[in-house]
C-alpha cells in the first residue's frame, strides 16, 4: 500500500486568490491541490497526496493558535504518514505558517513533516531545528527544483532511509550534530584548509563557531519629557503617489518624509504600498500602521517631548537581510545625528 | 636529518617457539616475553593474549597501544628516555612492525581507559581493530598505589613493543620510507616561496593520570619547545594518560602521527614544514596562558606563516585550543584546529566549553557523546566490569548478554584529535 | 533593522509587530506585540473610537519600554 501524504498550501497556491483572499479560513480538500498535483505525480507509486488543507497566511499570522488547531483536526482527518507543506519561497507569513503546522503535526501526530523556503525567510530561523525545510529559490520561480526535492527527501524519509547530512540532502539544518566518515582522514583535511586559508581561498569550516546576533540593549530613556521621538516602519506607508518609487517587494531603498505639520495620515496625502499584506485597513487610515495621529496627541498633551519631524519607511517583505541592515545603519546614523532620542518602529 | 622507517607489514599474529616474522605472520615466543617484562617487583603477575583483525573478541580497559619499533642503524634508541637514554633521536633507520600493536591493559579501575572491538560495529571505529594485537594483562601487588600502577604498565608496553621488534631486527623489511628535512636555513633556501608551517601538538599534562612524557620528561613541567618531526617516529612522545578513550593520543599514535605524515608528504611541494612543538594543556589559566604565548613566539621565531593544531581531550583544554589560535591569528600566524566535539547524545549541545572566532578553520573528527550499540563477543580479554568506569559508559551499559551501549568515547582512538581516522561530525 | 538602528544610533529602539518570533530571531531588544499584521498599531475593524484608544495603549506601552532598564530581549505585553 502506497504511503498516504497530505499537502498544506496557503490561499495563493490554491488559486484563491492574493491578499484578498488572505484572511481564508482553513479548509480541506481530499485532493491535490496547486503544487500538491505536481507532488502527488514526483512521489509515484509509493506515495499518495490523500489530501490537502488550505489556509489564509494572515488567518495563520493572527489566528496562530486556533488556525494551527483547526488545520492540525483536518490534517489528522486524513491519517498521513507525512506531511508537505508549502513551499514557502520567501513569503515570511506563509514560511511561519508552513514550519508552525509542520512542528505541531510532527509533534502531536508523531509524523515526519517537510517544508521549502528561502534561506531568508524568517520561518528558517524559527523552524528548521524541528522540521526539514528543503532549500529553494526566492520565488515560485523555483518551484521545479523545489517539489523535486522536497519529494525526494519525503521518500526518503517515509521509507525510513539512512539520510546523509543536510547539506548533501538540500536541507537547513536542525541543529544537530551527526558523526559521519569522510573520504579523507581529519590530518589531511586540515592541512588542505589551511593551504587553503594562507592563499586566501575560501574554505569551509567543519563546525562554525557560535554567532550572536543580538546586542546588547541600549540604554532606557531617563527624561522623556524631553525626548525626541521617531517614527520608523517597515509596513510600506509612504506619501501618495510613492515619490521615491520604493518597491512593493524586496526593497531596496527606504524613504525619508516630513511630518512636520501633519497632525493625522489620512488617505488623501499617504497610503501603504507594501506588498506583503492586505492594505485595505492601511489604505483607509494609514496611521494604524504609521501611528502619527496618536503620537502627536501624545506630544500634544506633553507625554513625550517631541516627535521627530521625519518619518523613515519602507517595505519589510521579500527584504534581503543585507538591506534591511544596511537602511537600518543608515538610519540609525542619521538619527544619531538629529540628536533623537528613541525609536518607536512598526513594522507588518 | 635524515630517517628510514623500514617497514615489516604484519598480517597476523601467533604463539611460536621463537619470537620472529615469518611470512607477515608475527611469532610471540609467549614465555620469553612475559619474562622480560615481569622483571618489575609491582607485578603480582604477567599475562599475554593475542588478538586479531575479525575475531569475536573484545580488550577491556585498554590504557595504551605501542607498535614495535626498535633502532637499526644511528644513534640512541626508541622511547629516548624509557628504553633508550637521552640522545636524541631521529636519524638513521628504524624497524617498523607495521601492522602489529603491543596493547596494555590492567584495571587501573576509576580510570578513564577504554575498549577495543575486533570486529563488529565497534571495530568501524577504531584502528586497533585492524592490526594484530599482543595484549599485555598485568595484575598489580596488591595495594600499589595507582600512579605507580600506571608508570609499571606504562613502561612494560614500551618494553613489550621494544622486545618484539628487537627480536626480528633481521627480517626482510617490505618497505622503506624516508623522511628527511635539513635546518631551517636549508629548507628556506629550497623553497623560499612555499608557506612555512608549524604544527603544535597539544597535549594532555594535568597529573593525577593524565600526562604526556618527552624524552622521559613529565610535560607538565615544561615549557614548550620545538623537535624535529623524525623524532616523532622514534617514540619521542609517550602517552602516560588514562583521559577519556575516545581521544587520547595513544604512543602508537604519536608514532604514527598523520599531521606530520601529511606535513612531510606535501614539504617542498605545497608547504614548508618547520617543525612540531609539543606543547601543554595546563590546569591553572596562568599555565595554559604561558604555554600559548610561547607556542606563538616559537612560531613566530621559527618565521611561520600557518600552524596545525591539534587537541588532546576535550573540556578545559578548549581554553588552550582558543588561546593558541587567537594568540597565533593576533600575530599574523593562520591557524587550523583539529578537535572532536561533545555535543551531546543527541548532538544537539554546543560542542566545545569554550569559543573563540579565530578558529574559524576548524576540523571535526566526531561527537564524542553519539551512542553506539556493541554486540556481545565472545571472548573478552582483561576486565569487562571496567566498563562501567569507563567515560561514556555506565553500569548499566553492560548488559547480562554481553551486549553494550556506550557512548562512541569509549572507544579507544574513535575521534582522534589527530585526525588519525575519517570521522567528523556534520549537521543534520 | 530594529538591531541596526540600535547599534549604530546607540538609542533604544522598541518594535511593535504581530509575529513576536521574528522580531526575538532578529534580535529586537524591546518588543511590544502588535494586534494584526496589517494593523499593528490599532483596531480598525472596531470602530473609530476603539481603534484610537487600542491605538494609544499601545504606544504609551512602547513609550514605557524606551523607558524602562532591561539586560536582555524583553516582551512587553498589556
Amino acid at each position: 500500500m502506497a504511503y498516504k501524504v497530505v499537502c498544506y498550501i496557503n490561499q495563493f497556491f490554491a488559486g484563491m486568490g492574493g491578499e484578498e483572499a488572505a484572511h481564508q479560513e482553513p479548509f480541506a480538500k481530499r485532493e491535490p491541490l496547486g503544487p500538491a498535483m505536481q507532488i502527488n505525480f514526483l512521489l509515484g507509486d509509493e506515495a499518495e497526496v490523500v489530501g490537502t488543507v488550505v489556509c489564509g497566511d494572515s488567518y495563520y499570522g493572527e489566528n496562530i493558535e486556533i488556525a494551527r488547531e483547526r488545520c492540525l483536526e483536518l490534517i489528522k482527518g486524513f491519517s498521513p504518514d507525512l506531511l508537505i507543506a508549502g513551499p514557502a519561497f520567501n513569503a515570511g507569513r506563509y514560511g511561519v505558517a508552513c514550519g508552525d503546522i509542520c512542528v505541531t503535526a510532527g509533534e502531536i501526530l508523531g509524523i515526519p513533516t517537510v517544508t521549502g523556503m528561502y534561506y531568508e525567510n524568517p520561518g528558517v530561523e524559527l523552524y528548521s531545528n524541528k522540521t526539514f525545510i528543503v532549500k529553494t529559490a526566492d520565488s515560485a520561480r523555483g518551484m521545479k527544483d523545489a517539489l523535486q526535492n522536497i519529494t525526494t527527501l519525503s521518500l526518503k524519509l517515509l521509507k525510513g532511509q539512512k539520510l546523509r547530512p543536510a547539506e548533501e540532502e538540500g536541507y537547513f539544518h536542525r541543529g544537530i550534530r551527526k558523526n559521519f566518515f569522510y573520504e579523507e582522514n581529519g590530518a589531511k583535511r586540515a592541512v588542505d584548509m589551511l593551504l587553503k586559508k594562507l592563499k586566501g581561498e575560501l574554505f569551509k569550516t567543519e563546525y562554525e563557531m557560535p554567532t550572536f546576533k543580538k546586542i546588547t540593549p541600549a540604554k532606557p530613556v531617563k527624561d522623556i519629557k524631553n525626548a525626541t521621538i521617531a517614527l520608523v516602519s517597515s509596513g510600506g506607508v509612504v506619501p501618495k503617489g510613492n515619490p521615491d518609487r520604493i518597491r512593493v517587494s524586496s526593497a531596496e531603498s527606504y524613504g525619508k518624509y516630513d511630518i512636520s505639520g501633519i497632525d493625522d495620515l489620512s488617505p488623501e496625502i499617504f497610503e501603504s504600498i507594501h506588498g506583503g499584506y492586505d492594505r485595505v485597513w492601511a489604505n483607509k487610515d494609514p496611521d494604524v500602521v504609521l501611528p502619527v495621529d496618536v503620537m502627536r496627541q501624545l506630544e500634544k498633551e506633553g507625554v513625550f517631548g517631541k516627535l521627530y519631524d521625519y518619518v523613515y519607511t519602507t517595505t519589510g517583505t521579500g527584504t534581503s537581510v543585507a538591506n534591511a541592515e544596511r537602511f537600518g545603519k543608515e538610519i540609525g546614523e542619521d538619527l544619531k545625528k538629529a540628536g533623537v532620542d528613541a525609536v518607536i518602529l512598526t513594522s507588518t | 636529518m635524515r630517517l628510514e622507517l623500514r617497514e615489516v607489514l604484519i598480517a597476523n599474529v601467533k604463539w611460536g617457539e621463537r619470537t620472529e616474522v615469518c611470512d607477515g605472520v608475527l611469532f610471540v615466543n609467549r614465555n620469553e616475553a612475559i619474562s622480560y617484562v615481569s622483571d618489575d617487583p609491582r607485578f603480582e603477575y604477567v599475562d599475554l593474549d593475542l588478538a586479531r583483525p575479525g575475531e569475536s573478541v573484545r580488550i577491556i580497559p585498554v590504557k595504551d597501544v605501542v607498535e614495535p619499533r626498535c633502532k637499526l642503524e644511528g644513534r640512541g634508541e626508541v622511547f629516548p628516555g624509557f628504553i633508550g637514554g637521552m640522545e636524541t633521536v631521529g636519524e638513521g633507520a628504524t624497524l617498523v612492525l607495521k601492522g602489529a600493536a603491543v596493547v596494555t591493559c590492567g584495571p587501573i579501575v576509576a580510570f578513564q581507559e577504554g575498549l577495543i572491538d575486533m570486529s563488529g560495529p565497534g571495530a568501524e571505529y577504531n584502528p586497533f581493530s585492524r592490526t594484530s594485537n599482543v595484549v599485555l594483562v598485568v595484575k598489580p601487588k596488591d595495594g600499589l598505589e595507582k600512579h605507580e600502577y600506571e608508570e609499571a604498565l606504562r613502561i612494560a608496553g614500551l618494553k613489550l613493543a621494544y622486545y618484539l621488534a628487537d627480536k626480528c631486527r633481521d627480517a626482510k623489511p617490505d618497505r622503506t620510507k624516508v623522511y628527511e628535512k635539513g635546518s631551517l636555513d636549508e629548507e628556506n633556501a629550497k623553497y623560499p616561496h612555499l608557506p612555512k608551517i608549524v604544527y603544535f601538538c597539544m597535549s594532555i599534562t594535568q597529573g593525577l593520570l593524565h600526562d604526556t612524557y618527552l624524552y622521559g620528561a613529565d610535560m607538565k613541567h615544561i615549557v614548550p619547545t620545538l623537535i624535529h618531526p623524525n623524532e616523532k617516529f622514534d617514540g619521542a612522545m609517550v602517552s602516560g594518560n588514562c583521559v577519556s578513550a575516545c581521544d587520547k593520543n595513544t604512543t602508537y599514535h604519536h608514532q604514527n602521527d598523520p599531521i606530520v605524515e601529511e606535513l612531510y608528504r606535501r614539504h617542498g611541494k605545497e608547504l614548508n614544514f618547520l617543525g612540531v612543538i609539543p606543547t601543554l594543556e595546563d590546569t591553572r589559566l596562568s599555565g595554559k596562558e604561558r604555554a600559548a604565548w610561547f607556542n606563538a613566539k616559537l612560531a613566530k621565531l621559527l618565521g611561520a606563516d600557518g600552524a596545525v593544531i591539534s587537541e588532546e581531550g576535550y573540556g578545559n583544554p578548549d581554553t588552550d585550543l582558543c588561546m593558541n589560535a587567537k594568540i597565533c591569528e593576533k600575530s599574523g600566524i593562520k591557524t587550523v584546529i583539529i578537535s572532536d566535539e561533545a555535543a551531546g547524545v543527541d548532538g544537539k549541545s554546543q560542542g566545545l566549553a569554550d569559543a573563540t572566532p579565530e578558529m574559524d578553520a576548524f576540523v571535526s573528527t566526531g561527537n564524542v557523546n553519539e551512542m553506539v550499540e556493541l554486540p556481545p563477543m565472545n571472548k573478552v580479554i582483561g576486565y569487562p566490569e571496567a566498563i562501567a568506569n569507563l567515560s561514556g559508559g555506565a553500569e548499566e551499559s553492560l548488559r547480562e548478554d554481553g551486549s553494550m551501549f556506550v557512548e562512541l568515547q569509549a572507544i579507544i582512538g574513535s575521534t582522534s584529535e589527530l585526525g588519525f581516522g575519517r570521522i567528523g561530525a556534520r549537521w543534520v | 533593522m530594529t538591531r541596526e538602528i540600535e547599534a549604530s544610533a546607540d538609542i533604544p529602539v522598541v518594535q511593535i509587530a504581530t509575529i513576536v518570533p521574528i522580531m526575538l530571531t532578529v534580535g529586537a531588544n524591546r518588543i511590544v506585540p502588535g494586534i494584526a499584521i496589517p494593523h499593528p498599531v490599532g483596531a480598525p475593524d472596531k470602530g473609530d473610537e476603539v481603534d484610537k484608544a487600542i491605538r494609544r495603549e499601545v504606544l504609551e506601552r512602547a513609550l514605557k519600554a524606551i523607558q524602562t532598564e532591561i539586560k536582555e530581549q524583553t516582551i512587553f505585553n498589556k
